[in-house]
């Protein structure tokens, strides 16, 4: 993976460049501004994500740390348009999602998006093919392109002997290689990761995540992920933001 | 999301949970079959009853008699004749106007007089009815024994089957074929003496022809072979006393100038032509009977039919399919229920699926779709299911009463019809029903939250 490192910190220090001046400023892959998101529990307000400001730029590979009820799955569902801020903005390649209609978020969701679960959220009915084409039938992507490309798309993550098993035949890699493989099958410039490998032993969750880093560093894929794991994080993440109580409280950037 | 892969989908969903959606099915299938079987009922028993009344001959026909003769049938009608003496004679040339007519098909005079068919010395009493060629497609026919006249002037007869009995009691159909003689009165002229003038003296005793003062009725015999035996007396209607016996070529009846009991009307007017009594007109088709009816009033000519009483047999068949079609869809409507409750578990349960698809790219309006979609094609397999089910109790219900006709020696009938109408519109009826089941469960399912739905676990 050291072959990898020097294209990752050229990368970084374009954007450094480029930030510091405001005149030729590109757009971000991902921009929050002041973003809350509140909603009633009961008596009491739940301020889940409680003004948050952040920047990350395309092809970062981003992760987001803090204990559990932090807010940083709310965020990342914020990010993913399956949730909507209370307040301030969130911006996607320059386009506030808090501004588009319900079945714009859908289109964002389908072709910017790309989502990576902890329990992996396969549809056990369906085949590994089937489950990695089922976004492209709600893009109405052609039915033999589909095909072709859910081969791809497994190949990519190494699973292309295993199209027609169903997901309780697999391994909980298996199957969160399937899940990538489904995040990857629209060609999603974002991937959003959601404890990826939070349901897997430690050996086979850091397969998941050289496949990820290897996977953004080849498809130019800018990638949040969520998790509680800080090595793991450390090893892979080029930044580290951690929140508590719906704000950030830190960041390191590594690499 | 295309059409295709909402079908593809919502099949595959269906058939995760066959036993539920199975049954979900059957039971629409019990509910479009129910309303189906009820309406077919009702269009059965409408066809029969329009059959029978087309076969009684009595929905294409207008009955012409003349404003002078018979008054009191239809006082409306009489109070509308202000000068009745004037009115048209219904004679020949009227006649021929109204045989002109457009969708008139025959035009024939209601002949009927007494006679006799004198048989081993015995003389055996009868009406003797003249009936058109036309006749032969009437009901009564339908259990012709022997064969229907030749031509409209042969000398041949139809008998009652009753009447045939008493002049034959052990075998009556042995007459078939047979020669009997009927005896007649025959209205002649009277005699002339020798400058010309009739021979009985009359009020004016002036003009040259007989007929002008009367005439005279003279007893005749005719020969006539019996070609065929009848059960009912054809356009009978509600005749009794002077129901007929002896049936005759109408034409015959008028070529032998039989003396019918209304003539004693044409000998008191003292004109030189024969006028007729009653013209039966025959009309193409049911339809334009009112057009006709119509026609011949403008002549100056009193007209029946019995149109006014197909209107409210319509109005009694509408409201009828209209009770048959509620009690039907009372099944239908449960089976509406059943579909809610099917979807509304569907959406409980692939609460997760759901979510999912909502992450990677589906609108609320693709689930939405899908969910109707499922309820859609729930409602066209029970529909097609129902009709094959309606089909067999249809079936069922002819086969028992035709079995019930049978023992009670009537001719078996259908009562059940199922038009191709129907089979589509139960079938669209049948999802239109589903997709409004489907509109809670499928909004419901576009509503879920994905966050919340994929945060469980």
């Amino acid at each position: 993976m050291a072959a990898a490192a020097p294209p990752f910190s050229v990368a970084a220090s374009n954007r450094v460049h480029m930030s510091s001046s405001p005149a030729t400023k590109a757009v971000s892959a991902v921009r929050t501004e002041n973003v809350r998101r509140h909603y009633p529990m009961g008596e009491s307000l739940i301020r889940a994500v409680d003004g948050v400001s952040l920047t990350i730029e395309p092809g970062e590979f981003v992760a987001l740390l803090g204990q559990s009820g932090s807010g940083k799955s709310t965020l990342l569902n914020l990010l993913a348009g399956l949730d909507r801020p209370t307040s301030g903005s969130v911006l996607v390649h320059g386009r506030d999602l808090a501004k588009l209609s319900s079945e714009e978020l859908a289109g964002y969701r389908q072709n910017e998006v790309g989502m990576v679960f902890q329990a992996f959220h396969l549809i056990a009915s369906m085949t590994t093919a089937e489950n990695v084409e089922l976004p492209m039938r709600f893009a109405e992507v052609d039915r033999t392109e589909r095909a072709q490309r859910s081969r791809e798309s497994l190949e990519r993550v190494g699973l292309d002997n295993r199209l027609e098993h169903r997901p309780s035949e697999l391994s909980g890699g298996e199957q969160q290689r399937v899940s990538l493989a489904r995040a990857l099958a629209n060609k999603p410039s974002l991937l959003l990761a959601d404890e990826p490998t939070g349901n897997l032993d430690s050996r086979t969750g850091e397969d998941i995540l050289n496949l990820i880093r290897d996977l953004s560093l080849s498809l130019g894929m800018t990638v949040v992920m969520v998790t509680h794991e800080r090595a793991l994080a450390e090893r892979f993440a080029e930044r580290l933001i951690f929140m508590a109580d719906g704000r950030l409280v830190n960041e390191e950037v590594r690499a | 999301m295309t059409g295709y892969d909402l079908v593809e989908l919502a099949v595959r969903n269906l058939r995760q949970s066959k036993l539920r959606n199975g049954l979900t099915t059957i039971g629409i299938s019990v509910g479009v079959a129910s309303l189906v079987a009820m309406l077919s009922l009702g269009v059965g028993l409408q066809q029969m009853a329009t059959r029978r009344l087309a076969g009684s001959g009595l929905f294409d026909t207008v009955f012409v008699t003349s404003r002078q003769d018979f008054r009191g049938f239809d006082r409306e009608d009489d109070a509308k004749t202000s000068h009745p003496e004037q009115a048209p004679i219904l004679d020949e040339l009227a006649r021929q106007k109204i045989t002109k007519l457009a969708n008139v098909t025959e035009v024939e005079p209601e002949i009927r007089v007494m006679g006799e068919v004198v048989s081993g010395g015995e003389t055996h009493f009868g009406f003797v009815a003249g009936l058109p060629m036309s006749a032969r497609v009437n009901e009564a026919f339908d259990n012709l024994q022997g064969k229907f006249f030749s031509t409209n002037e042969a000398d041949e007869a139809i008998l009652l089957t009753d009447f045939a009995k008493e002049l034959d009691p052990k075998n009556p159909s042995a007459l078939i074929g047979q020669g009997i003689t009927l005896r007649y009165g025959e209205r002649q002229a009277l005699p002339q003496d020798p400058s010309g003038r009739p021979a009985i003296a009359g009020e004016e005793n002036t003009a040259n022809n007989g007929d002008d003062y009367g005439f005279s009725v003279v007893r005749k015999l005719q020969k006539l072979r019996v070609v065929g035996l009848i059960d009912s007396e054809p356009y009978g209607g509600m005749r009794t006393v002077s129901r007929g016996r002896i049936f005759l070529p109408v034409g015959t009846t008028e070529r032998l100038n039989m003396a019918q009991f209304t003539d004693m009307r044409s000998s008191l007017r003292g004109a030189s032509t024969k006028s007729y009594m009653t013209l039966t007109v025959r009309v193409k088709d049911p339809g334009k009977v009112a057009a006709v009816q119509d026609a011949i009033s403008q002549m100056g000519f009193r007209t029946f039919s019995v149109l006014d009483a197909t209107k409210s047999l319509r109005r009694f068949f509408t409201v009828l399919d209209l009770f048959l079609g509620i009690f039907g869809s009372l099944a239908l409507a449960v089976a509406t229920l059943a579909i809610i409750n099917t979807l509304v578990m569907a959406v409980l349960e692939r609460r997760r699926e759901i979510g999912v698809m909502k992450a990677i790219g589906a609108s609320d309006q693709d689930v939405k779709r899908l969910f109707f979609t499922e309820a859609g094609a729930m409602g066209f397999l029970g529909g097609v299911l129902g009709i094959l089910l309606g089909l067999a109790i249809g079936k069922g219900i002819n086969f028992g009463t035709a079995i019930y006709l049978t023992r009670r020696q009537l001719p078996a009938e259908a009562v059940w019809s199922m038009p191709l109408w129907l089979v589509g519109a139960a079938i669209v009826f049948s999802i239109v029903v589903s997709l409004v089941a489907g509109l809670y469960p499928a909004g419901r399912a576009a509503r879920l939250d994905p966050v919340e739905t994929l945060k469980y676990e």
